[in-house]
């Protein structure tokens, strides 16, 4: 029998977790429009180096398994020395995967800015850098608006990939719930309905902030 | 290494072979309840409308990990009662359908309602139209999406060693803990999903070029 007292008894619990799901997407976001915004620079570099590099990025990240790069991140750091908590590489490895999506995105929206606008900055004197970060970065944000807020609800699912490192957010809390509660389904169910909360607010936010960014 | 390789070769092999399996029936049936979906609701009652939308908007709105947990182990309490690479493969399915049929929606939208019409004028039955006119039409602009989300279903297959689907990932991690060997198991791991998700995007590309190869060849 479906018991919704199971989900009320444990629901707090549960949504208290969530601050760890949110915690890691909205890093994540962060670490990789950041990271992004450096790749597509390279990506669009005039150095055929750079734009390699770029290219082998965006080709691996996107390519490998999330679960194998947390994995990869989680057993590789110590190897080479470098021992940070599970939360810190589950963030980075999240934001480095991000980053690749991003840069993508942030590349099509770049190339939907007319030339004319990066020539007229540059011929008024503006520093490459300047162009790059007062010309070009804003209206790409805003062009690639729907995109990067797909990637962000994106992100809140992969987030439930980090259990395999230990990280209890929502999904690991709703294991150990369902396990010493014996009622999986509506243990897993709460959990996937918080997600598509999550998700909803997420995707109504990045459809008032399109209508009023004007940049 | 030989030795390793030796004694979990078999067994990685059997993984491989899981992975192939999963990621190819899942894309398949995916792609057939996509369709399946995408046709009710635009040949259906109208009222379809609304339960095929909340279905879409569940598969996409939340993790394909907590859905295999419903699933496997949520499933028995309702008597859906599934061995893990069954239900693996099922929630593949119910996963890729939603992103499927969205993406059939917009390809099938982006048909030119004039062609449609000019079939329907000279008598097309509605399952010649949607055979003959729409799907090799819609073909054309849904390809690249639709070779897209089967990439990302090849990477969403690693998912299913969480319920115990011995899979590649499955037997890799079984192999790393028998040998605490870690570093390089997961890297060639990597570069495995590497060539596997290039090769693919190969094919999709050789595969677009098929279906738009009229349009390129009458200029």
């Amino acid at each position: 029998m479906f018991s919704f007292q199971t989900i009320l008894d444990n629901f707090p619990v549960l949504l208290s977790s969530a601050r760890y799901t949110l915690l890691i997407s909205v890093l994540g976001c962060f670490e990789g429009l950041v990271l992004g915004a450096v790749i597509c620079a390279g990506a669009l570099s005039s150095k055929l180096w750079l734009r390699r590099i770029a290219a082998l990025y965006v080709s691996f990240f996107r390519g490998v398994p999330l679960l194998i790069q947390l994995l990869a991140a989680y057993y590789l750091l110590p190897v080479i020395g470098i021992n940070v908590p599970a939360l810190v590489a589950a963030v980075l490895t999240v934001g480095l995967c991000a980053a690749a999506y991003l840069s993508e995105v942030l590349r099509g929206s770049l190339n939907a800015i007319p030339k004319g606008q990066a020539e007229a900055a540059a011929a008024i004197g503006m520093a490459p850098r300047d162009v790059w970060v007062r010309i070009l970065l804003p209206q790409a944000l805003k062009i690639g608006l729907p995109a990067i807020v797909n990637e962000l609800i994106l992100l809140v699912k992969a987030s439930s990939l980090v259990t395999v490192v230990g990280i209890v957010e929502i999904t690991r809390m709703s294991q150990s719930i369902a396990a010493a509660t014996y009622r999986p389904l509506e243990i897993y169910l709460a959990a996937a309905f918080i997600y598509l909360a999550i998700n909803l607010v997420i995707a109504q936010a990045g459809r008032v902030l399109e209508r009023r960014l004007t940049v | 290494m030989m030795e390793t390789l030796h004694r979990y070769g078999p067994d990685l092999l059997t993984g491989f072979g899981l992975t192939l399996l999963s990621w190819a029936l899942g894309t398949l049936l995916g792609l057939v309840l996509g369709f399946v979906i995408e046709i009710a609701r635009r040949f259906g009652h109208n009222l379809l409308g609304y339960p095929i939308r909340a279905y879409v908007e569940f598969i996409r709105g939340t993790p394909f990990l907590v859905q295999l947990f419903v699933l496997y182990y949520g499933g028995p309490l309702i008597g859906l009662r599934l061995d893990a690479l069954p239900a693996g493969i099922l929630g593949l399915t119910i996963y890729g359908s939603a992103y499927f049929t969205e993406i059939l929606r917009a390809g099938f939208d982006a048909v030119p309602l004039g062609q449609i019409e000019a079939a329907r004028a000279i008598g097309f039955r509605n399952t010649t139209i949607v055979s003959r006119i729409m799907v090799p039409v819609m073909m054309v602009s849904a390809l690249p999406s639709l070779v897209n989300f089967a990439i990302i279903l090849t990477k969403e297959t690693v998912i299913l060693s969480m319920i115990t689907v011995p899979e590649i990932m499955f037997q890799t991690q079984t192999m790393m803990s028998e040998t605490f060997a870690f570093v390089t198991p997961i890297l060639i791991l990597a570069l495995f999903f590497w060539g596997f998700v290039e090769t693919i995007s190969r094919f999709g590309r050789r595969l677009e070029r098929r279906f738009t190869h009229y349009l390129l060849d009458r200029s």
